[in-house]
């Protein structure tokens, strides 16, 4: 039997994607600057586009075809025109078919976030084709081009405007068709509603009708001139998600829906703790269940059965003897974080970064007030609703694996090494996923899948259970964030010092003008859990510290906390931001009380900018806290879909509550403590607040991804809430583990 | 293995079960039902909520044996001739998901709520859907889609 790969990649593979996102905000940045493309170079990845022309013109017919290659082969190879053959670097394209049907391809996936509306709505805008025509494939590695994953706030601004050029230029040889066809003057065509129109005629003629039996083929040479967002008429506008009715009859096949021929069910048998080595075992009463298989390699086991029940049984009838070493519990977690930097420190997230400006020596010792506070945030679980899953099948050498994840083309790796496969026999699609928040990264339930699947030689589903999910998956880092500083008496920022351990570099700039400031990520080098991505990373972490900072020394310098942080902000987004969301709030109207506390955060991250206004009720006798109004602005530049926008930022306040007020993974010695809903509380209907949306649609501005910095907020404006009610700082997330003691 | 009989969705349907097996898993796996979701497995979540005579229960915590003769209503057994119903339109017009994981069951669990009281209040519908879990956070909307068909009630 072949060795596996490790089933559970360590820490540092999901470290890994995280450095790879900020790699995405270095070639962002590239397209700003190309001197600084030049200092953070990222080594090209290899993309895999295994569909040739022939086969995609038998897959969906003749039509045409136009493709975007990616934006960092264009600078190395720019002038591209009509071709016959698919380029190897497509990052995404698109098919017209004789029945005006409109096929896009790419490799982002769908988790909730909206994208297959908000992407197919820039198409129809571009391509001036009715919504219904267009339909996407996304995340199917053997027909979508190469994609890094679904993260990062990337999939608006990057997949987005790469889909609007593609759908451009479709548009232009439409109608450079429609000339050919007619001999008439490309002047007086205009394409609307899926035709071709010319306008000193009257003749019209479908895109099915101008590609019907032609194989064309054309990939981008550079960016055709795209309608400004002031024009949209489909994008910008609240087009209803495009597979909707599918959700609410329960017609969707997720994975964990999905059935194959003959399929088996699998179920793992897990270690006794994390790190933990299988000693020994005695699988002979499993193996006796009829029709069951027990599959041992490794330390790998686990059985796949003709139904779930004889799965869940054989299981349950092995033996196995694990050796776990000790490990770092809970209550050394902070400590320990602390004490083991591995002495490297990397660059921080956008806007920010490892780096020293003036001096915070001359800036502390300049200072009228100083202060030093210290800031921690929790382990917490991403708890997608739908846990990991995935539906193995073989076909000789060949696997193919649907499952539910944010990165098909980085699981499609992981299946290859683990099978010793090459990557053409290896196909990931991934059905529209029950949500993900970051935490579906990794294909652990797709190799344990396709473990199982080759050893029963049939195909297997394999679905997570809760507590597998809660102990077995990867968890938002735990931090612990110093931070210093020094205001003039006059309330202007003087300095400015700030070390956050482990809990991640994004978001960890200061947005508010300060001239001598230090800023600083230090990873510890064994952390207690297995830690990965979380919609938007360490940010939360970090917008938590610093506005929770910024309110604490509004307070010492016996200012307003808006009045002092619009007194240290010259970017004008930012105090827009700020300025929208206390105008609707009415921010100032009203005093704060003992029992009613009202608090301001905000800030700016990949490319959104935010600020959040909260107000609290407190039930002194309980000493509980209740958020009951939250307003929160955000700017994201041109709105591509303002409904779909208000659902993620409404979501993205009520999932934040969470990880504000009590969500926190609890673990003893490599064991997780309350690995189920029951003891992990999660936010419900009676969290819920009266949420205002104020967007700030800049349609002047690039469209930015809005999935994740709409998060940031929420936890620091809370807890300036509480304290405007209480006068108690409370400075670890989750804020109220416990009823606060007043 | 028992062979039981179990109504769902107005038809009648023979299924074999192992012995325990809950009600969730036998809709699912056995009778193709998907619709109706695992989430916890513990009765926390309710992304498995079905109607068994009329009221929401959550199918990962009832043995499938317990429930023969009694009648089951799935997602799947909601609308009529492709028609919806008005609380799957609801949700629809107020788009009140986003990964729709946890929208089968919201949909079960506010039916039953307004089966009891087509007139009911916020706090009553609040206090019912307390055991829903929508991870994406989208209460508000699944709130006023149930909102929208209790008023529609009111008005008719």
């Amino acid at each position: 039997m072949k060795e596996l790969a490790p089933l559970r990649p360590a820490e540092n593979e999901v470290r890994e994607n995280t450095l790879r996102e900020s790699d995405l905000r270095k070639n962002d940045l590239r397209e700003n600057d190309l001197q600084e493309a030049e200092q953070h170079a990222v080594a090209p990845l290899r993309p895999f586009f295994e569909v040739n022309r022939r086969d995609l013109f038998k897959l969906l017919g003749a039509g045409l075809v136009v493709g975007i290659c990616d934006r960092s082969a264009f600078a190395q190879e720019s002038g591209r025109g009509r071709g016959e053959t698919i380029p190897q670097d497509l990052a995404a394209w698109l098919h017209i078919g004789g029945d005006s049907k409109i096929t896009v391809f790419t490799g982002k996936v769908e988790m909730g976030q909206n994208i297959r509306t908000s992407l197919a709505q820039q198409v129809a805008e571009e391509l001036h084709a009715p919504m219904d025509s267009i339909s996407l494939i996304m995340g199917d590695t053997n027909l979508t081009p190469f994609d890094l994953g679904t993260f990062g706030s990337r999939s608006t601004p990057q997949m987005g405007s790469q889909l609007r050029n593609v759908a451009a230029a479709a548009c232009d040889m439409l109608l450079d068709l429609a000339a050919q066809r007619w001999q008439a003057d490309r002047h007086a065509l205009s394409a609307n509603d899926g035709a071709i129109i010319n306008s000193s005629t009257g003749k019209k003629l479908t895109y099915g009708e101008l590609t019907q039996g032609q194989n064309l083929v054309k990939t981008l040479a550079g960016d055709p001139p795209l309608t400004p967002a002031a024009q949209w008429r489909v994008a910008g506008t609240a087009v209803p998600k495009v597979d909707g009715r599918t959700f609410v009859t329960g017609v969707h096949r997720y994975t964990s829906d999905m059935t194959r021929p003959g399929m088996l069910y699998g179920a793992v048998l897990r270690p006794s703790a994390f790190n933990a080595k299988l000693l020994s075992l005695d699988s002979k009463q499993a193996e006796k269940v009829p029709n069951v298989i027990v599959v041992h390699d490794g330390d790998f086991v686990g059985v796949a059965a003709p139904d779930d029940p004889s799965a869940a049984n054989a299981v349950d009838l092995i033996n196995a003897q694990w050796s776990a070493p000790p490990q770092i519990s809970e209550s050394a977690l902070f400590d320990s974080l602390r004490q083991s930097p591995d002495g490297e420190s990397r660059v921080g997230g956008f806007g920010g970064g490892n780096h020293e400006t003036g001096s915070v020596s001359a800036g502390m010792a300049s200072a009228a007030k100083t202060l030093s506070q210290t800031y921690t945030a929790a382990y917490i679980q991403h708890a997608p609703l739908e846990p990991r899953a995935a539906v193995a099948e073989w076909e000789e050498n060949k696997l193919t694996v649907w499952t539910g994840t944010q990165r098909p083309f980085g699981v499609r790796e992981e299946l290859s090494a683990a099978f010793h496969l090459p990557l053409d026999q290896v196909r990931v699609i991934v059905p529209d996923t029950g949500s993900a928040y970051g935490g579906k990264h990794t294909g652990d339930a797709a190799v344990e899948a396709a473990r199982l699947a080759k050893a029963a030689g049939k195909p297997v589903k394999l679905v997570w259970t809760r507590e597998e999910e809660f102990t077995w998956a990867y968890f938002r880092p735990a931090g612990v964030i110093d931070v210093k500083s020094g205001i003039a008496a006059d309330g202007t920022l003087l300095a400015w010092e700030f070390h956050n351990y482990n809990s991640g570099p994004a978001g960890i700039g200061t947005p508010y003008n300060v001239a001598n400031q230090k800023i600083q990520f230090h990873p510890a080098k064994n952390p207690p859990l297995r830690q990965g991505s979380y919609r938007g990373l360490a940010a939360t972490a970090n917008h938590f510290a610093r506005e929770s900072h910024m309110d604490e020394l509004a307070a010492l310098a016996g200012l307003d906390p808006l009045a002092f942080r619009l007194k240290n902000i010259t970017d004008p987004r930012l105090r827009a931001a700020f300025e929208t969301a206390a105008q609707r709030f009415g921010w100032g109207k009203q005093p704060a009380t003992p029992t009613r506390g009202f608090g301001i955060a905000g800030g700016f991250e990949k490319g959104g900018y935010l600020a959040t206004c909260a107000e609290v009720a407190v039930d002194r006798a309980m000493g509980r806290v209740k958020i009951v109004r939250v307003v929160q602005s955000f700017d994201c530049g041109a709105v591509v879909n303002p409904n779909g926008l208000k659902n993620q930022i409404s979501g993205a306040i009520v999932q934040g509550i969470g990880g504000a007020m009590f969500e926190a993974v609890h673990f003893e010695n490599g064991r997780v403590t309350n690995p189920r809903f029951s003891e992990y509380r999660l936010p419900r209907f009676s969290d819920a607040p009266q949420i205002e949306v104020e967007l700030i649609d800049r349609k002047d501005l690039p469209s930015a991804g809005a999935g994740e910095t709409p998060l940031m907020g929420l936890a620091p404006a809370v807890a300036g809430a509480i304290f405007s009610a209480t006068g108690i700082r409370l400075r670890s997330l989750p804020l109220l583990p416990k009823p606060l003691k007043l | 293995m028992p062979v039981i009989t179990l109504n769902v969705n107005g038809v009648e349907r023979k299924t074999e079960v192992a012995p325990g097996e809950h009600l969730l898993f036998v809709l699912r796996n056995r009778l193709g039902l998907t619709g109706t979701k695992y989430g916890c497995g513990e009765g926390q979540c309710g992304a498995c909520t079905v109607l068994l005579r009329g009221k929401s229960i959550r199918s990962c915590r009832v043995p499938a044996e317990s429930v023969t003769g009694s009648k089951i209503v799935t997602i799947e057994g909601l609308a009529t001739n492709g028609r919806l119903h008005p609380l799957q339109q609801a949700f629809l017009d107020e788009e009140a998901f986003q990964c729709g994981f946890c929208t089968t069951g919201m949909i079960m669990s506010a039916h039953s709520v307004l089966a009891a009281n087509p007139h009911t209040s916020d706090e009553d519908i609040i206090q019912y859907m307390d055991g829903n879990v929508c991870r994406c956070g989208t209460y508000p909307r699944i709130l006023a889609a149930i909102r929208r068909v209790a008023q529609g009630a009111k008005k008719s």
